[in-house]
Formats: structure tokens, sequence, C-alpha cells
């Protein structure tokens, strides 16, 4: 398991099915409208894939995530995690959300572990933790209350938090958001690393064109208001990527045109 | 011996840092910051006022309590002088061991100031009853009289202490744990809280202690009744605080935790409760002080013992002497209670350590 967990590469991921997916909420006033957030959303994702989504504020890319995460239930449509029905959030689906959410009262290991607590299955698989914490390098850090851990830091114990359980699909909700712009880089590369180990599927939401480029093998654009799925970008370029690549750079401009942000 | 010791300790002091001398060169105001803001850092020195003082205070307290002792009964004198002659010799020796003993010296640095402080009050107090008798007797005796009391009634005082323990202890446990509990359900479940909250709202507000004439119709003795009172002032707060820490859990550390494969038992006990426990601390501690209260109250009307009793007691015989010293172990009593609440907050918030000022 360790050997699998650190250096070869096992297949953990998952494919996932969303087939015409409607979410509408009741407005916040009295008007007794309903807001449509998703309309008719539809993608597959292929088991072990690297899927980001981007597009502007408020496309329902969060409400999106929420669903497949099952936190929250579709109005219409279907969602599959390869066979199966998401009916209810379980570890299949791990989240991680722009703030880390480490529990404040327990320590990086009992964070950590609290997935295996979560399923019961903390005592057999106790030594799990530890492989872990050297997985995203916070050995030395284990014994630590999160408010002493850097943005960084606390992210990385979010995303082993979230891996403990051996998710098939992984669900990144601007997950590094709110680092600045070298440790970003550097968290990407570490999630890289991360995917490649484990070859969970990846759906990672981003406001940033160029973190999408740089890890996805494919690209989601959305639309807001009603949020739909507007274009589809494949991206074919070998990892590690190179940021200043022209292949890079054309394709950023393109999706800036795409989302209207172009020079016109 | 004893007037060299600190001073060869003063000099080194000024060779290592000039920043542990300075203060002596200080005007006395900026002095007086310095010594409150030193406390906590583990300096090395202790400034000579303040060694000094805490002696010279019982000295004078001494010579005045002499100055007092013709018009008192010998053995109340005499047992006040053997105090303050303790205290002036532990002070004493003190001075002449802390050179070689750092534990002592950073504790006489942090308390010596606040005992002195407690001696110049015994002084003012021997000052305004026995010297100069400002104050009508028998209501306000000296401190003579009052240690005596405590000396000589110790026995009778100790057991109220025990029989009040017994009664705090029975009543505060049993109102934390139908609290928590009451508390988690209205905090969690929807129904429990459309149920609950009223009866809390309504039944919560009322004073304890205007439950006593029911309870002493209700319960079959007055022990049961001051139980099951403290037990109903103490609920209020807990429930109360436990229920609003629990519905302000963060969403998102329970959506976290479903995602991690959390059943509700989980989310419970191991996110919602933990979550919740700064908020539950304040209800403890609230209990506590309500709790303080009623048994003083259920002691003075019902329960035939028990310090509450004690003081209603003695004052029935006009023994003001007892009375004081009931209310010094009472001081002593539930501030230990409250110091002990506190050391367990501090080890189960340990996590807030650097998050919040305690």
């Amino acid at each position: 398991m360790v050997a699998t967990l650190v250096s070869g590469v096992a297949k953990e991921g998952s494919s996932l099915d969303v087939t015409n997916v409607t979410k509408d909420f009741a407005a916040q006033d009295r008007t007794n409208q309903r807001t449509l957030a998703l309309d008719g959303v539809s993608f597959s994702i292929a088991a072990g894939e690297f899927v980001s989504i981007i597009g502007p504020s408020a496309c329902g890319k969060s409400t999106l995530l929420r669903l497949i995460a099952g936190l929250d239930f579709p109005s219409s449509g279907e969602l599959r995690i390869g066979t199966e029905v998401i009916i209810g959030a379980n570890a299949e689906r791990g989240l991680v959300f722009q703030d880390p959410n480490l529990f404040p009262w327990l320590t990086v290991r009992r964070n950590i572990r609290s997935g295996l607590v979560a399923l019961g299955v903390a005592r057999e698989k106790n030594h799990e933790v530890d492989d872990f914490i050297r997985l995203v390098g916070l050995e030395g850090f284990a014994d630590v209350y999160p408010h002493h851990l850097s943005g960084g830091m606390a992210q990385r114990v979010a995303l082993a938090r979230a891996l403990i359980t051996h998710p098939k699909v992984l669900l990144l909700d601007e997950p590094l958001g709110a680092l600045d712009a070298f440790t970003r880089m550097q968290m990407q590369d570490e999630v890289l690393r991360l995917w490649q180990a484990r070859l969970t599927t990846m759906l990672l939401i981003t406001h940033d064109i160029d973190e999408a480029i740089y890890m996805s093998d494919r690209i989601l654009i959305m639309t807001p208001r009603p949020g739909r799925i507007d274009r589809v970008i494949s991206l074919d370029m070998e990892r590690p990527r190179d940021r200043s690549h022209p292949d890079f750079l054309r394709l950023r401009s393109e999706i800036l045109q795409l989302l209207d942000f172009g020079r016109r | 011996m004893r007037d060299g010791a600190p001073k060869v300790k003063e000099l080194a002091d000024a060779n290592r840092s000039a920043e542990t001398n300075s203060p002596i060169l200080r005007p006395p105001k900026p002095q007086k910051r310095e010594k409150a803001d030193s406390a906590p850092r583990p300096a090395e020195g202790i400034r000579r006022v303040t060694l000094l003082a805490l002696p010279l205070a019982a000295a004078i307290a001494l010579c005045l309590h002499w100055l007092a002792a013709a018009n008192e009964a010998a053995a109340e004198a005499l047992l006040y002088t053997y105090f303050l002659s303790g205290l002036l010799i532990a002070a004493l020796m003190a001075i002449a061991v802390q050179p070689m003993w750092s534990g002592l010296r950073g504790w006489m640095r942090d308390s010596s100031p606040l005992i002195t402080a407690a001696v110049v009050c015994l002084v003012v107090w021997e000052l305004v009853t026995s010297v100069l008798h400002l104050l009508p007797l028998p209501y306000f005796p000296g401190p003579a009289g009052v240690l005596s009391s405590l000396v000589n009634d110790s026995g009778v005082l100790f057991d109220s202490t025990w029989h009040s323990l017994v009664l705090l202890l029975g009543g505060y446990t049993l109102g934390v744990v139908v609290g928590l509990i009451s508390g988690v359900c209205i905090g969690w479940f929807p129904y429990a809280r459309y149920w609950g909250m009223p009866i809390l709202k309504i039944v919560g507000p009322i004073p304890a202690t205007a439950w006593i004439p029911l309870a002493m119709v209700l319960s079959p003795s007055a022990m049961f009744s001051a139980i099951g009172l403290i037990a109903l002032a103490v609920w209020f707060p807990v429930t109360m605080l436990t229920a609003s820490g629990i519905s302000n859990t963060r969403a998102s550390y329970l959506d976290v935790a479903r995602t991690l494969g959390a059943k509700r038992s989980y989310l419970i006990f191991n996110v919602a409760i933990p979550a919740a426990m700064p908020s539950i601390f304040i209800g403890l501690f609230m209990g506590l002080g309500a709790s303080f209260l009623t048994l003083v109250v259920a002691e003075t009307v019902g329960v035939k013992s028990g310090l509450g009793w004690y003081v209603s007691w003695a004052q029935g015989w006009a023994e003001y002497g007892k009375v004081y010293a009931a209310l010094l172990i009472m001081a002593a009593f539930f501030s230990t209670i409250m110091t002990a609440l506190f050391k367990l907050r501090d080890h189960v918030l340990a996590w807030q350590k650097g998050v919040i000022k305690w």
C-alpha cells in the first residue's frame, strides 16, 4: 500500500457522468420566483482524468460541485459515479474548499486521521496517517494545531485529509485561490504529483486560467445565469507544462477571448 | 547574610544586562508599569522594593497589633501574633533563600506585591477596628477575632465546607449532565428545538431560588430539594449556550465531515460538540456562578448544614467573627472550584491558545 501510495500508480479514480442536471433555488425576496443556477448541464469525466471548470463568478460552479459531492440535490437530471447514482455525501467523493476548513480543535495528525475515524477504520488503517503526512511533506508538524500553519501548509493538510479515505473523485473548489502566487504554483505541482500517484479523478474549479491550462486534461468553460457548459477544450500538452510555451500562451488568449476578456 | 545576598545578586544583574537594572533608576510612574509588564517574563532579579515590602508590612502589622492587644482577649491576641510573626519569619526566610532558588524567586516576583497588599489591608482593618474603634462591635471584629473564630471553630467549619461541597458538586454535576444533553438536542434536532426552546425561554430565566417554596413542598428532604434547585440553576445557562454553540457550528465543517464519510453520530460528537466547546464553557462558568448563589440561599433557607447555614447560624448568635471566618472559607472554597474549572478549560480548549486571548 505504501509503495503504491508514494511511488507507483494506483488507479483509484472512477468515471463521473453528469446528465442534464438542473438546479434552481427559491429567490431571496417574496416574489415566489426561482433562480436557475444550473440549466441542463451534461458532461462526462473518464476515470483518472483531470478536468477543470472555469467561468466567471456566480456561474454555478460551486453549486455543481456541491451536487457532485452529494451535499445538495439536483432539481432534475442525474449524476453518477461509475454506474452508481449519487445520493447524499460519502467518502467516495472528497472535497477541498478554498478555506482549508481544518478542524481547529484537532492537531494536523488528527485532522488527517479524521476521515478514517468517521469511517470507523481508524484502528486498522492508522499506519496510513504517517504515510499521508509524509506524502504532503508535513513531517514535524504532525502534532501542531491548525492555526500555527501557513495557508499553503493548511491546504496540504486539507488535501491529505481528503485523500486518506481514497476517494474515487476529488472535488477541488478553488483550493489554491487564497494562496500567494509562488505558493500557488508550488501547490499546483503538489496537486499534480498527488494526482499522478493515485490517478484519482480530479475536478478542479478555478478562476485562474493559467492554473487550468497548467493542470488539466480538459477544461470546461461555464457561462452564468443560468449556468451552462459553454465549451470544452482538450489539452494534449506534455507534463510538466511550460507556462511560457507559445502553445500555452496561445491557449490562454483563446480562453480569454471565449470568456469575453480578449483584446477587442 | 540576609542583607548581603540580594546585593550581590543585584550587582551581578547590573553586569549582565542594563535592562533589568534600569527600572530602579526610573521615576515611579513608569516603574509601576514595568512591574506589571515584567511579571510573566523570566527575568533574573527582583527589585529590592518588591523584596522588602512584605516583611516591612508584616512588621508594621505586628507592631500595630501589639499596640491594640492590650484591649483584646489574651488568647485571641496571641493567635494573631503567632500568625503575623510566622508571616514575618517566612518572608525573611524567603528573602534569604531566593538567590539560590529561582523557582521561589519567580513566584515571589509575581506574588509578593499581592501578599503585601493583603497584609496592608489587615493593617487597615486592625487600625479601624481594634485600635481606633471606628466601627461598632460586635458587627465588626478585628482580624484577631476572626482568626481565632477560624481556628477555634475549625471543626464545624470543615464539616460545613464538606456538606456544601457535596451539595454543590451533586447539584452542579446533575445540572451540567442534563444541560449538556438538552442543549445538544435543542441545538441539533429541529423538533427538539421547536418544543424545547419555548420551555427554555419561559422556565429558564426564573431564578432557581424562586422555586424554593415549591421545592420544599415537593421534595422528601431539604437536601434533595437543594440539589434539584442548584441543578436547575446550572441547567439553564448550560443548555442555552450549548444549544447556541451547536447550532452555530460552521456549516463547512459539517460539509467536510460529510464528504469524509461521517455519519450523524460523528457529526454530533466529533464536529458539532468540539466546535461548540468554547460556548459550552461559557455556559459552565455561568452555571457555576449561579450554583454558588443557589447553594448559599438554599442552605440559609432549608438545609441544616453547610457554609450558608453556618453564616446565618453564627449571625443568630451575634458571633460575627464566625460569620467573617465562614465568608473567608467560602471565598477560598468557591475560588478553588472556579480555578479548577479554568484549569479544565485550559486543558480542553488548548487548541484555542494563540487564536483568541483568554
